[in-house]
């Protein structure tokens, strides 16, 4: 009979690691929360409402969005998000995702612009407008920010966004750099994107439009913007305008090569 | 008419898991408008899910349940090409009925 000698493998756990569950951070804590709400993330069903609106024939003309222009040629949607804000020849303005939407749906379907501009958020047009750049933004998932940003209106465009980012004011001597300006900071418990650079310009502005969980709403980049302005307790800007759409070229600039994740799930 | 629901249905190891996302208010009717009036409950109340025709779930959902429903189930044997079919019930007498296939 052969002797055979078994040694026994001695196994050592490091089981050190084992603090780094206390450890974890705040960060952390969000970050896998939204990894859990990502799985069913309800701006799909905005998504999909958005893609019946764009091919649907609406308004007074009854015609749908499919000949609309988004910057790529009529009715070229993919790709469309990740290259707006940018400069139209035909309103000879430079305009972001939304307020070009209010052209196309003004000179395709015959809404009236400034109507549904005035309108409420949450009410009316005013969601199917939020619907439609959820589906517009969709379709360009994964890509990256490549703004055109060559011509003069639009050169212009960012440094009046880059001004209007950095001025302090309101009662309470805030500017959008007060809480964007630099690495590190947060609200509560939530870390602020650096929006001068990225990756956090390209984070920030790449995430919206997004579905907020707490109020079980989808938001829009315009909403974002007037509601970043409430809580500087400045003035709420117009909807869709230069305002909005400066700020809007100096992130997507800034964002560069950053990628798109919208539509996104906030907190 | 309500707003389309998203199914996704993917097979593994024999069985499917499918994921439902429902568009819906699911107001509790505890809720006040900014006049003080109560808003009245409108949620989903049933809830059948069928695999080829057979039920295979079925639920009596209340205004616990959250605004855009999220439904994540697994079906015992479902294979691709089966078809998958939700259907909801609230208490206003609406209804709406989506289908997917399993892939």
């Amino acid at each position: 009979m052969k002797h055979v000698r078994h040694l026994m493998p001695i196994l050592l756990l490091c089981l050190a690691s084992a603090g780094v569950w206390a450890q974890k951070t705040a960060a952390d804590g969000i970050a896998e929360y939204r990894a859990m709400l990502a799985d069913g993330n309800p701006s799909e069903l905005f998504e999909a409402k958005g893609e019946g609106l764009w091919k649907q024939a609406r308004g007074p003309k009854n015609a749908s969005l499919e000949k609309c222009d988004l910057g790529k040629g009529p009715g070229v949607v993919k790709g469309a998000f990740v290259e707006l804000p940018r400069y139209f020849a035909d309103t000879q303005k430079v305009q972001d995702m939304e307020s070009r939407l209010l052209t196309c749906m003004e000179t395709l379907q015959g809404f009236k612009a400034a109507d549904i501009a005035s309108t409420a958020f949450g009410r009316g047009e005013q969601n199917n407008l939020t619907a439609l750049s959820t589906y517009i933004s969709a379709e360009s998932r994964g890509m990256k920010f490549n703004l055109p940003n060559n011509t003069v209106a639009e050169k212009t465009m960012y440094e009046v966004g880059k001004r209007l980012f950095f001025a302090r004011g309101g009662t309470h001597d805030f500017s959008c750099s007060s809480c964007h300006g630099e690495d590190g900071k947060r609200i509560r418990l939530q870390d602020l994107p650096n929006l001068t650079q990225n990756p956090g310009a390209g984070n920030g502005f790449g995430a919206w439009p997004a579905y907020r969980v707490s109020n079980g709403q989808m938001w829009s980049m315009q909403l974002r913007l007037n509601d970043c302005y409430r809580q500087q307790r400045f003035p709420y800007p117009l909807f869709g305008s230069d305002v909005t759409i400066a700020l809007g070229m100096y992130l997507g600039v800034n964002g560069k090569g950053g990628e798109s994740v919208a539509p996104a799930i906030k907190r | 008419m309500a707003d389309p629901m998203r199914i996704r249905a993917q097979a593994a190891g024999g069985n499917a898991t499918v994921r439902v996302l429902m568009a819906h208010e699911m107001e509790t009717g505890q809720r006040k408008d900014a006049a003080g009036k109560v808003i009245p409950a409108w949620h989903i109340t049933n809830i059948t899910a069928t695999h080829n025709g057979n039920t295979v779930l079925t639920g009596e959902w209340g205004p616990a349940v959250a605004k855009n429903p999220f439904l994540q189930f697994i079906v015992k044997g479902a294979k691709a090409g089966d078809k998958i079919s939700i259907n909801w019930k609230d208490n206003r007498g609406e209804s709406r009925t989506d289908e997917a296939t399993v892939s």
